[in-house]
C-alpha cells in the first residue's frame, strides 16, 4: 500500500502547524519523520489518522483520494497508530485490550476469547512480538505494552503503521527490540511512519528521512546522512552535537556517600551499600539501565526516601537524616527525573515554578508574606538568562514545551547558589537544541566549582558530560570508569558483569584493535546509546584503559570503607556479590 | 419535642460500609507521591480549572429557566390549562408564564428589592416617621436577609474551598460547624465578659471548636493515610449525635426545658446589628467579607498558601521542593475547620442566639455547592454565597406570596451546581469553544521553542 500526502496544510488560528506538506510512503518502507518538538510532526500524524482535518491538501492511498474524517475511517483505510501514550486498559488482559472496540463474538453476543487469543498468538509469532495474550497489561513492562499496541493495529489490518515517538518511553535494549520488530514488519510488506527527534535512531532504522521544521518539509535525506547535516536541517542552524568542555579541575570532596542503602520491595534493597564521592568542579555520571536503583539514589540524596543504612555528607556536613528542605537549603540542586510529576506544577505560572523550592527564603518572602515584586523581577531575569520561550512569566508552565519546562527547572535549581547539582535524566524527551543548552549550562556549573552528579540511561549523555562514570546494576555500583572507557565495557557493567570481568573484556577488545577505531572518536560515542545493554560479541570501537590495575582499597566502593583521594581515578574494586549474569533485558519477556 | 434527630439514612449501613469504605481509599491515599487517585484529581481539575465565568453565568441562567418550567408545570391551574392546550393555547402559555414570573418576582422582592416598600415610605407623614416606624428599614430588608443568609455560606464555602485548593475534599463542614457552635454557644451563655471582649472570645472559641474537628481529619490523613472524605463524613455523624447528646445534658440544655436546646447567649456575646435594630444583618457579614479577603491573601500572597496550592496541584512536586505535604494537610484542615466554626458563630451570635439539635441545617453541605460554584476561589465563593443567600431569602418570600414551596430554591440551587459540574453540557448548549489552558497557546509556545 502506498500512502501519499499532497500539500497538506493545517492551521490553528494564525498558526500554520503544517504548511503544504508532501510526503510519500512506499510499501514496505520505514519512513522517518524527523523534527524538533513542535515542528508539526504530531499535527501531520493527527491529520493522517483522522484526528484532525486538513485545511488544504489531500491524502491518497494507492492513488485513491481518501477522506479521513475520524480514526475509524483511517483504520478502515488501513492506517494504524501507536500513540506515544498508550491507549490500554491496565486491568484488562492483552487479548481483551486488542479486541476492545472490535470484539469478536459468538452466538448470543458472547465474546470469542479463544479466537482472539489465537489471533494474538499468531501475530505475535509471525512478527516475533513475544506477547502473551493472557497477561494483564498492568503487569507488562512498557516495551511490551507498546507491542500490544502494535498487535492492536495489526489486528485491525493496518498496512501503514504510525509510530509516534515510540522510543521515548523505552530503554536502549527495548528500542533495539522495537527496531527488530519494525524490520520484520517491513519485510512483511507493511509500511511504517516513524516519528522521532532522535537522530541516531532515525539513521539506524529509516529507509528515508523527511525532516520537518516549523510545519514545513525542509528536506528529504537518505539514512546515511551525517548527524550534523540532519541536526542543522532540523534546527535550522548548525548545532553542536558534542559538548565542548575543558578538562575538569576537581577540588575537594563535596559529596561523600558511604554505604547508602535504601529498602526496596520484598526485603530486596533498592539501593545496596552504594559508596561514591563527587568533588567540587567534577561531573560524575551514573550510567545504568533504568530501574537499577538510580531513582532511589536520587531520592535518597534528596531525602525523599529514608536511608536504611549508610551516610550522606555534603562538605563534611552529615545530611543522612536531613529533610529535603534542609538538604535544599544546604545547597543541593535537584533536577528530577520526571519533570512533570516532580519538578513542576503545571498549572502554576513560570514565575511561581521558578520559586517552587525557595519561596520561603529571602528575598522572595519575609515572614509568611511573599514578595511578588522580587519574585516577578527575578523570574523575568531568569527567563531572559535561560532563554525560556514563554509569552510572559505569568504563563502556566504546563503550556510550555518540554525543553522550556526543563529550562525552568534548570533556572530554578542552578539560579541559586548550589554546592551540589543532582540531575536525573536532564535531557529526556528534549530536542537537539534544548539538549545542547542544558548540557552547556551543566558544564558551566561544573566549571564554577559545583559538584555535579548526572544520572542518565542515555550513554551519549554520560559520555558527553562525565568526568568520571559510575555504573549501577541492581542497586549497586558495579564499577567506576574514566570517560574514555569503550561502550561495550560499560554495557557489560550495566548488564551486571563484575568489575573485573568487564575490565578484562575491555582490555581484550583493546588488544583486538578493531578497524575503524579511529573514526570512533567522531561518531562512535554518539552511537553508543544504541547499544544500551552492550553484550560481549559487539566489536569494540576503541579503548584507552586508564590505569586499571586492581587498585583495591581505593575506597569508592561497596565495602563501605572510607576512602580518600579516590577522586577522578577509576575504581577497580570488586563489587561484592553483584550478579554477573547476562543483561536482564526487561523488555523482552512478557511474563 | 425532645426527640433526638431522626437517624440519618446512611447510619444503619454504617458498620458494614465502614471497613469497605475506609479500606480502599486509605490504601490509595497513603501518604506518598501521588497522594490522590486519578479520579479525584480529575474532579479537582474540573472544578478548579474547568469553568470559565461565562459557563458559570450561563449555568445559572439555564438553571433559572429550568426552575421556571418546574414552577409552572407543578402549578395545578397551569396543568389544567395545558390539559386543554388545543382549546386555548394562548391561555395555557400565559398561565405558565404568569406562574413562573410571579414566583421569580416574589423571589426578587424577597431577596433584593421590593418596590412596594418604597411606596410605604412615601405614604408616611415625614421621613422621620418613616424611619421611626421601620418603613425605611423595610426597603432594605430583602438585601439584609440576603446578606444574613449568605454569611454562614461564605464561611462554609471558604472551609470547603480552602481545603479544595490544598487538594482535600472537606465534606465535613457540617461537623466542624457543630464543633464551633458548641464552643461558641457555651462561651456565649456560660461565661460573663465585657461587651466587645465577649464577642471576640466567642468567635475565637467557635474557630477553635471547628478547628479541632478539622485538625482530627488532617492528622488522621497525614499519619495514617485515612481518606479525608470518609473521615469527614463519618465525623459529621459523630458530631450530629454528640450535639444531640450534649444538648440533653445539664452542661448545655436550657434550664427547665425538655427540648434539646441551649440557653440563650448573653446580649454582650451577640454580633452587632450594622443597619439598625430591625434589620437582621450583622457584623458577621462584614467579618465574612474580611475573612474571605484574608483567605485570598493567604492563598495568593503568602508562603503558607503557596504551599497549600502546590500540595493541591502536585503533591510530588511539593515534596520534591522540600515542602511537608502532611503538615500542609493538617494545617489546611485545621483552618478549614476553624472557618466552618466561624460560620456557626455568625448563626448563633448573629441571628439565632441559641443552639438546638438541628441548628446545623444545611450550612455544611451548601458550603460544598458554594465552593464548587465559586471555583474554590474566595471572590467566587463570596459571590456564589450571595447568590445562594439571595435564593434562600427570596424563596421564603416566594412561598409566602405564591404558595410555591420554598424547596424549589433547593432544586434551582442543585441544578446550577449540576450544570456547573458538567461544563461540556453548557458548552454544547451554547456552542462555546473549549477554553483550555493548553489549547492554542500551547501550540504556539511549542511552535516557537528551540
Amino acid at each position: 500500500m502506498k500512502l501519499e500526502l499532497k500539500g497538506i496544510t493545517k492551521r490553528y488560528g494564525s498558526l500554520v502547524a503544517n504548511d503544504h506538506i508532501d510526503l510519500t510512503v512506499e510499501q514496505g518502507q520505514i519512513h522517518a519523520l524527523l523534527g524538533e518538538n513542535g515542528a508539526g510532526k504530531t499535527t501531520l500524524v493527527n491529520v493522517l489518522y483522522g484526528l484532525a482535518q486538513p485545511d488544504e491538501g489531500e491524502i491518497l492511498i494507492d492513488g485513491q483520494p481518501q477522506h479521513l474524517g475520524s480514526p475509524s475511517h483511517a483504520i478502515k483505510a488501513g492506517i494504524g497508530m501507536v500513540h506515544q501514550h498508550f491507549m490500554l486498559v491496565p486491568v484488562f488482559t492483552v487479548a481483551e485490550n486488542v479486541t476492545l472496540g472490535m470484539e469478536r463474538t459468538r452466538v448470543l453476543g458472547l465474546i470469542d476469547r479463544r479466537r482472539t487469543r489465537r489471533d494474538v498468538r499468531e501475530l505475535s509469532e509471525r512478527y516475533g512480538l513475544q506477547v502473551n495474550p493472557d497477561t494483564l497489561v498492568e503487569d507488562l513492562p512498557v516495551g511490551v505494552q507498546q507491542r500490544v499496541e502494535i498487535v492492536k493495529a495489526l489486528l485491525r489490518e493496518a498496512n501503514v503503521l504510525i509510530l509516534d515517538e515510540p522510543t521515548s518511553v523505552l530503554t536502549p535494549g527495548e528500542s533495539q527490540e522495537l527496531f527488530r520488530i519494525m524490520r520484520e514488519l517491513r519485510s512483511g510488506g507493511r509500511s511504517i511512519v516513524f516519528i522521532s527527534h532522535k537522530l541516531k535512531e532515525v539513521q539506524e532504522i529509516a529507509d528515508t528521512i523527511t525532516v520537518i521544521r516549523r510545519g514545513r518539509v525542509v528536506g528529504q535525506r537518505p539514512p546515511t546522512t551525517s548527524d550534523a547535516e540532519l541536526a542543522s536541517l532540523m534546527v535550522g542552524r548548525s548545532v553542536q552535537l558534542r559538548v565542548t568542555k575543558p578538562p575538569a579541575s576537581p577540588g575537594d570532596v563535596r559529596l561523600d556517600v558511604q554505604g547508602l542503602t535504601v529498602a526496596g520491595e520484598e526485603d530486596k534493597s533498592a539501593l545496596d551499600e552504594v559508596s561514591f564521592q563527587v568533588r567540587a568542579g567534577e561531573i560524575l555520571g551514573v550510567a545504568g539501565v533504568q530501574g537499577n536503583g538510580q531513582t532511589e539514589l536520587c531520592e535518597a540524596l534528596l531525602g525523599l526516601v529514608p536511608a536504611a543504612a549508610g551516610s550522606v555528607r555534603l562538605e563534611g556536613q552529615d545530611l543522612t537524616h536531613a529533610t529535603p528542605r534542609q538538604r535544599l537549603h544546604s545547597g543541593v540542586g535537584y533536577i528530577p527525573e520526571d519533570r512533570q510529576e516532580d519538578g513542576l506544577v503545571a498549572g502554576f505560572s513560570v514565575g511561581e515554578n521558578l520559586i517552587l523550592d525557595v519561596y520561603n527564603e529571602p528575598p522572595y518572602s519575609s515572614g509568611i508574606a511573599l514578595d511578588r515584586g522580587t519574585i516577578n523581577k527575578t523570574a523575568a531575569e531568569r527567563v531572559a538568562d535561560f532563554d525560556i520561550r514563554t509569552t510572559s512569566t505569568a504563563t502556566p508552565v504546563g503550556t510550555l514545551s518540554g525543553g522550556n519546562q526543563q529550562k525552568v527547572i534548570l533556572a530554578r535549581e542552578i539560579g541559586r547558589d548550589v554546592r551540589l547539582l543532582v540531575a536525573s535524566q536532564p535531557t529526556r524527551g528534549l530536542d537537539v537544541g534544548s539538549i545542547e543548552f542544558v548540557h552547556r549550562r551543566i558544564v558551566e556549573e561544573r566549571d564554577q566549582g559545583v559538584a555535579v552528579l548526572i544520572i542518565s540511561s542515555e550513554l551519549d549523555e554520560i559520555y558527553a558530560l562525565s568526568d568520571r562514570i559510575a555504573v549501577m546494576y541492581e542497586g549497586k555500583i558495579t564499577g567506576f570508569r574514566d570517560p574514555d572507557v569503550p561502550p561495550e565495557e560499560l554495557g557489560m557493567l550495566m548488564a551486571g558483569a563484575s568489575d573485573a570481568d568487564a575490565a578484562a573484556f575491555g582490555a581484550a577488545a583493546d588488544h583486538g584493535q578493531i578497524a575503524g577505531g579511529e573514526a570512533a572518536d567522531e561518531t562512535g560515542l554518539m552511537e553508543a546509546g544504541l547499544y544500551g545493554v552492550g553484550l560481549p560479541g559487539v566489536a569494540g570501537n576503541r579503548r584507552e584503559p586508564a590505569d586499571e590495575g586492581p587498585a583495591a582499597g581505593d575506597g569508592t566502593h561497596a565495602d563501605g570503607s572510607d576512602g580518600s583521594g579516590s577522586g577522578s581515578q577509576s575504581g577497580g574494586t570488586q563489587s561484592g556479590g553483584s550478579g554477573s549474569g547476562p543483561a536482564d533485558d526487561s523488555g523482552a519477556d512478557p511474563e | 419535642m425532645s426527640e433526638p434527630p431522626a437517624p440519618p439514612p446512611a447510619s444503619p449501613g454504617l458498620p458494614a460500609a465502614g471497613p469497605a469504605g475506609t479500606g480502599t481509599p486509605a490504601a490509595e491515599n497513603a501518604p506518598g507521591p501521588g497522594g490522590r487517585g486519578q479520579f479525584g484529581r480529575a474532579v479537582l481539575d474540573a472544578i478548579l480549572e474547568g469553568n470559565s465565568v461565562v459557563v458559570t453565568i450561563l449555568a445559572i441562567a439555564v438553571a433559572l429557566v429550568l426552575g421556571g418550567l418546574l414552577i409552572a408545570f407543578t402549578d395545578p391551574a397551569v396543568l389544567r390549562a395545558w390539559g386543554s392546550f388545543f382549546a386555548n393555547p394562548g391561555h395555557a402559555i400565559a398561565l405558565a408564564w404568569d406562574a413562573a414570573a410571579s414566583a421569580y418576582v416574589a423571589m426578587f422582592e424577597g431577596a433584593i428589592f421590593n418596590p412596594h416598600t418604597v411606596a410605604g415610605v412615601f405614604h408616611q407623614a415625614s421621613l422621620a416617621t418613616a424611619l421611626h416606624n421601620g418603613y425605611v428599614a423595610a426597603v432594605f430588608n430583602p438585601i439584609s436577609e440576603t446578606a444574613v443568609n449568605a454569611t454562614p455560606l461564605i464561611f462554609t464555602g471558604l472551609a470547603v474551598g480552602l481545603a479544595f485548593r490544598a487538594g482535600l475534599f472537606n465534606i465535613g463542614a457540617a461537623g466542624q460547624w457543630i464543633g464551633g457552635a458548641i464552643v461558641a454557644t457555651w462561651l456565649g451563655f456560660g461565661v460573663s465578659l465585657p461587651p466587645v471582649i465577649h464577642v471576640v472570645v466567642c468567635l475565637l472559641g467557635g474557630f477553635a471548636g471547628g478547628a479541632v474537628i478539622g485538625w482530627i481529619v488532617g492528622e488522621l490523613k497525614a499519619r495514617t493515610g485515612a481518606h479525608e472524605v470518609v473521615v469527614t463524613i463519618m465525623l459529621n455523624y459523630v458530631m450530629y449525635y454528640f450535639l444531640a447528646y450534649i444538648l440533653g445534658t445539664s452542661a448545655m440544655q436550657q434550664p427547665h426545658s425538655t427540648n434539646l436546646i441551649s440557653p440563650v447567649i448573653a446580649v454582650d456575646a451577640r454580633l452587632w446589628h450594622i443597619a439598625g435594630p430591625s434589620l437582621r444583618v450583622n457584623a458577621g457579614f462584614l467579618l465574612a467579607l474580611a475573612v474571605a479577603a484574608g483567605v485570598w491573601w493567604l492563598l495568593e500572597r503568602s508562603t503558607i498558601g503557596f504551599e497549600f496550592r502546590t500540595v493541591g496541584a502536585n503533591p510530588s512536586a511539593a515534596r520534591t521542593a522540600g515542602m511537608s505535604v502532611e503538615r500542609s494537610w493538617v494545617l489546611v484542615m485545621l483552618l478549614a475547620g476553624g472557618l466552618a466554626g466561624l460560620a456557626a458563630c455568625t448563626v448563633i451570635q448573629g441571628t439565632d442566639y441559641q443552639l438546638n439539635f438541628q441548628s446545623y441545617g444545611t450550612y455544611g453541605f451548601d458550603g460544598i455547592t458554594v465552593a464548587l460554584l465559586g471555583r474554590a476561589r474566595p471572590l467566587g465563593i463570596v459571590l456564589s454565597a450571595l447568590l445562594f443567600g439571595a435564593l434562600h431569602a427570596g424563596g421564603v418570600q416566594m412561598q409566602a406570596a405564591t404558595q410555591i414551596p420554598v424547596d424549589i430554591v433547593i432544586v434551582i440551587q442543585s441544578l446550577i451546581v449540576l450544570l456547573v459540574a458538567a461544563p461540556p453540557l453548557i458548552r454544547a448548549m451554547f456552542r462555546l469553544r473549549r477554553a483550555r489552558a493548553g489549547g492554542l497557546s500551547e501550540t504556539v509556545a511549542k511552535g516557537w521553542n528551540a
